[in-house]
Order: C-alpha cells, then structure tokens, then sequence
C-alpha cells in the first residue's frame, strides 16, 4: 500500500522508509518560522539553558503582527526580537516585508518536499507550494531552536477533489467558505488534507494558498496542494536552495475523500462567529456593513487587489464604509503600485496600509467599533478576533468584499 | 502532572476558540502568566475570572481550543487555577499546548454529555477514570510517546532533562 504525501514526508524528515497513521515521530524541520512571538520564545529559549541556537539557518523571524509598533509595548516587544535574532544569527525580515505566511514562500523558504513549521496556526500555507506546513506552539518553536528536533503525530490523510469550472468571480474562498460550512470547523481534525483535482491543477498560486491557509480553520494539521509547473516557475529565481518534490502515491490510502463539483457555487459568505457559518452572499444581502477589509495572509496578493480595483474602478465606495487595504508584502504593495491597483483603490476611498496583518487579529489599524459590522477576506471572524467582542466579522472573497463597500451593505457581487 | 484533580465543573460548548479564551489583542503585550490568568476566558464567560476556584474543571463539547497556536490560551486556565480540562475533542495545537505546560486534559464525549455545570468531580489520571457523585466515566492514557513529556513536567523541563541541564 502506497504512502500518502504526510507519510511518505514525516517519514522521510524522520529518517524512515515509511509512517502510519498515528505514529509519533521525531523530525527535523527545514523551516522554522516564528513573528512578533519571538521575543517570547527567545526568552523560553533560554530557560532551556542552552546558549547557541542549534542551526541558526533553519530560523526565520518575520515581524508582521503588529507593525510599525503601535505603542512602546509593541516596540518593545520587537526591539527584544530584532536583538535575539542579531545575537543568533537568525535571518530577520523587519516591518518592511509583509506577513510571514507570504514573505516565506516569496523570500524562497517554503519549498516543496519540505516541511515548515511555524508558531503561527496557519502555518499550513506552505502547503501551497508542496511543502509539509503546520503550527507549532511557542515552546516547541524555542526547543527546535535548542535541539533542531520536535515530535509530530502522523495524520490521517483526506482527500478534496474539485471538478467543474467556476462561476465568473466566485474563487478558491468561496469554495473553503462552503466547505467549511459542508463539513464543519472540526470536520478535518486532526487530518492532513490533500486538495487535488482539474480546478485545483488550473488554478493560480495565489488562488491555491487560500485553500491552505484556510484549512487550519476546519481543524486540519496541515493542507497540501501537488507542486507543479505553476509553483515551478513562481519559485524560479526565489528558490534558497534546489528542492525535490515528495508526492503522494496512487495507491495511498485516505480516510475519506470528498468529490465537489465546484460549477453551481455562488459566492459565499461566513456569518459570525465561526467559519463554518457560511451561506450564499444573497442570503446575507442587505446586511449593512461599516467596514470592509482587504487584507491578511489568506487573501491580499496582486491577483486579490487586482479583483478588487477592477470592482472600485471608477466608483466610490459607500459613505458609511471604511475600507482598508493591506497588502499581503512589501512585494505585493510594490507590484499594485505599478498596475495603478493602489491609486485605483484610494480614489474610491480605500485607506492603504503598509503590509502586515493589520486588524486581522485586532492589534492596531482598524480595530472595530462596539456594534460594527465588518467583512473581511481575512480567514477568521471569531468573537472579538478584530479587536471588540462587541462586532461582528462576516468573511467573503475579495470580489465580494469590494462589491459589498460599494454597496454599503452585504452583497453578492453579481446582483450590483 | 498531578494524579488527581477535583474541583467543580465550568460547563461550555463546541468549538471553544482561542480568541474567547485569550484575546488576540494580549498577545504580544502580555508575558506574565499572572496577567494572562486576568484575562482568562474573557470573551466566553465574563464570570470566569471572578469566581473560578483552584481546581475546578472545564468541561466543554468538540475542538476545544481552535484556532491560534497562542500558548496563553492554555497558560492563562492554568494560571487562573483550572486543574484539566475535559471535551469531546481538542484542536491539534491546543493539545500541544497543554502537554507541554503541564494543563492536564481528558478526551471523553460521554463525560462531557453528561457532567453539569456546578458538579464536582474527580479525576484520577493513573486510573483514567472521572468520577461523581453518581457516575463514572473511563478514559484512555496518552500515548507513551507523550508521556515522559508530561511526566516531566511539561516540554521545557522535559527538554533541560534530556539535555542534560536539570
Ligand atoms: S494576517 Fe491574520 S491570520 Fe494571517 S498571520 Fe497575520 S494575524 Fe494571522
């Protein structure tokens, strides 16, 4: 019997011919990526009582979460991470850059066949890019730094099978939002999903990391997407060093594999306070909304902004909405620059944000507002995530969150 | 880890996330575990802080603990005195946290059916057993892989150990 892609890989980071399912295994990560989180860890670190980091070149420190610092907390808190990485030698990408989950892949770390992990839950992106990616909490993160070593538990492998052909305008999140709905937010806990299928091998990269990305929030370890001439070329010049691909083999068992025919999705939209709340856009329509958010690690690269200024040409969005708008990187911003995606934007009355996660998590740059309503491409709407308990997160698609801050309210975007 | 826990149930349901039982906000601001203990369960119960009591026991439905990977979510229950935590299930990287900051936790769909809020109970890990006043319930051991973890205290003690730096 064949191996799926997280046997066939955990075996060979353990240095074993193969795993099984609820095996515990020892491995080696490539990659391990922690952010504002490393002042934390650096001081577990040395609890541990070690001196050196083990393999300085395995580290990567990205400041994303709160930047620039919104206050002295904040500053201090990455003041602390800038000198540990200094003093270890550990790459660091400053405030700069943009979001981990995007300047790793872009910076060329997450590389298919390997496998990163990261003190950040949706560290599954690097799924993307055929790479083994999942969270680790931030003692693990401090005793990989120690040791270069952690334990993982093989997971059972699923399989998500998209056939058919889209709507115009209706995309990879619109399809997670509903599969999230299908199968709940625990639905593939504890699983290794392996997305396949024509609608995935066509699709774009920047579409295919939503899939990931999203993936931790109907409880996957990690979400796996085969690495092809797509990822090849994205990776052609970015690339740290040469890797070799691990794919799963035909035989390999799943525990369930689930066929969609993605051709009769409308676009979607995730109702507070959970991801699975998820309903076509028309039955949220007439929701009003008072901000609407371009941003996070899930959906804001150039293909995202590029939906978005295509929907902004030339109009206003509503007087009674914020919108703002982050890229994804320093890359990404860049890039909408040269289209004329940001000039676009603004004059429809978006507000740009440097790169970073923004209000994602509700640290700074647009916290809500007792009683607003946002919608948001971003991956999670829980209670208080943006920062107040007291408002409501509905997350869509770009598409569908330009469309609703023309609109002012909720939409499906083929109905304006 | 302790062999037994006994204290009185705090009842939830599914889906119990990170971002109610720790806010997002706090993370990066927030080191002391005392502080964090503060703010324990602040968008799910605003009772909780008040009037939770060393020992006591959250008892709560299916994937406890989804979403961020934010180890204050399990050190701030620790810290505000909860003695385990048992669900129906957990999510992969709040499980991870428990071990390795010694938060004890049960898997049991039975006894998070049927325990209500304010019952006292008993947990007696080396048995793998929940009791009350008038019910039992069994549960499995933790892999042998995960329990020198535990048995040491949690992953930084398990570490310095193997180390060599105890
Ligand atoms: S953008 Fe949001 S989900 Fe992504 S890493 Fe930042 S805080 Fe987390």
């Amino acid at each position: 019997m064949g191996l799926t892609f997280a046997e066939k890989l955990l075996a060979l980071k353990a240095g074993k011919s193969k795993t099984v399912p609820g095996e515990i295994v020892e491995v080696t990560p490539d990659v391990c990526m922690t952010h504002d989180n490393t002042a934390y860890i650096a001081q577990t670190f040395k609890k541990i009582g070690v001196e050196k980091v083990r393999d300085p070149s395995i580290h990567v420190v990205t400041l994303d979460h709160c930047v620039p610092a919104a206050n002295e907390k904040f500053a201090n808190n990455h003041r602390e991470a800038r000198a540990f990485a200094a003093e270890q030698g550990i790459t660091l990408y400053d405030i700069d850059m943009g979001i981990c989950h995007q300047v790793l892949p872009e910076m060329g770390w997450a590389l298919p066949g390997t496998l990163v992990v990261g003190a950040d839950s949706h560290s599954t992106t690097y799924g993307a890019y055929g790479a083994f990616g999942t969270g680790i909490t931030r003692s693990e993160a401090a005793v990989i730094m120690a040791t270069g070593k952690i334990w993982l538990r093989v997971p059972e492998s699923m399989q998500i099978y998209l056939k058919g052909r889209f709507q115009a305008g209706v995309t990879s999140k619109d399809f997670m939002l509903h599969l999230a709905r299908e199968i709940g937010v625990d639905g593939a806990l504890y699983r290794s999903i392996e997305f396949c299928g024509p609608v995935v091998d066509e699709m774009s990269l920047a579409s295919r990391v939503v899939m990931p990305n999203l993936a931790v929030e109907i409880g996957a370890k990690n979400g796996y997407i085969r690495a092809d001439h797509i990822t090849d070329t994205w990776l052609k010049g970015r690339a740290r060093k040469d890797y070799t691909k691990v794919e799963p083999e035909p035989d390999a068992r799943y525990t369930e594999t689930l066929t969609f025919d993605v051709s009769e999705l409308p676009p979607m939209v995730s109702g507070p306070h959970n991801v699975d709340a998820a309903k076509p856009a028309r039955e949220f329509a007439g929701k009003k909304i008072q901000q609407a958010f371009l941003g996070s690690c899930c959906n804001n690269r150039l293909e995202d902004i590029a939906v978005a200024a295509q929907v902004l040409k030339g109009k206003r969005i509503h007087p009674g909405v914020r919108m703002i708008c982050i890229p994804a990187s320093r890359e990404t911003l860049l890039a909408a620059l040269k289209e004329g995606y940001v000039q676009t934007l603004i004059e429809a009355g978006a507000v740009f944000l440097n790169p970073g996660c923004g209000p994602c998590m509700g640290n700074h740059e647009g916290v809500l507002a007792d009683g607003d309503v946002c919608i948001s491409a971003s991956n999670r709407n829980f209670l208080g995530r943006m920062g107040n308990p007291k408002a409501e997160i509905y997350l869509a698609s770009p598409r569908t969150v330009a469309a609703s801050a023309i609109a002012g309210e909720i939409v499906d975007f083929r109905d304006i | 880890m302790p062999e037994i826990v006994k204290g009185r149930v705090w009842k939830y349901g599914d889906n119990i996330n990170t971002d109610v039982i720790f806010p997002g906000k706090y993370t990066y601001t927030i080191n002391d575990p005392k502080e964090m203990a503060k703010h324990a369960m602040e968008d799910a119960d605003s009772e909780f802080v008040q009037k939770v009591k060393p020992g006591d026991i959250i008892v709560a439905g299916k994937n406890f603990g989804c979403g961020s990977s934010r180890e204050q979510a399990a050190i701030c229950l620790k810290e505000a005195g909860v003695g385990a935590i048992v669900a129906k299930s957990f999510s992969r990287i709040y499980f991870r946290n428990c071990i390795n900051i010694g938060l004890p936790m049960v898997t049991s769909t039975e006894a998070s059916d049927h325990l209500k809020p304010g019952d006292t109970v008993t947990i007696d890990f080396k048995k793998g057993k929940i009791t009350t006043p008038t019910d039992t319930f069994d549960f499995p051991p933790l892999p042998e892989a995960i329990l020198g973890i535990v048995d040491a205290g949690g992953l930084i003690p398990y570490t310095r150990n193997r180390l060599g730096k105890a």
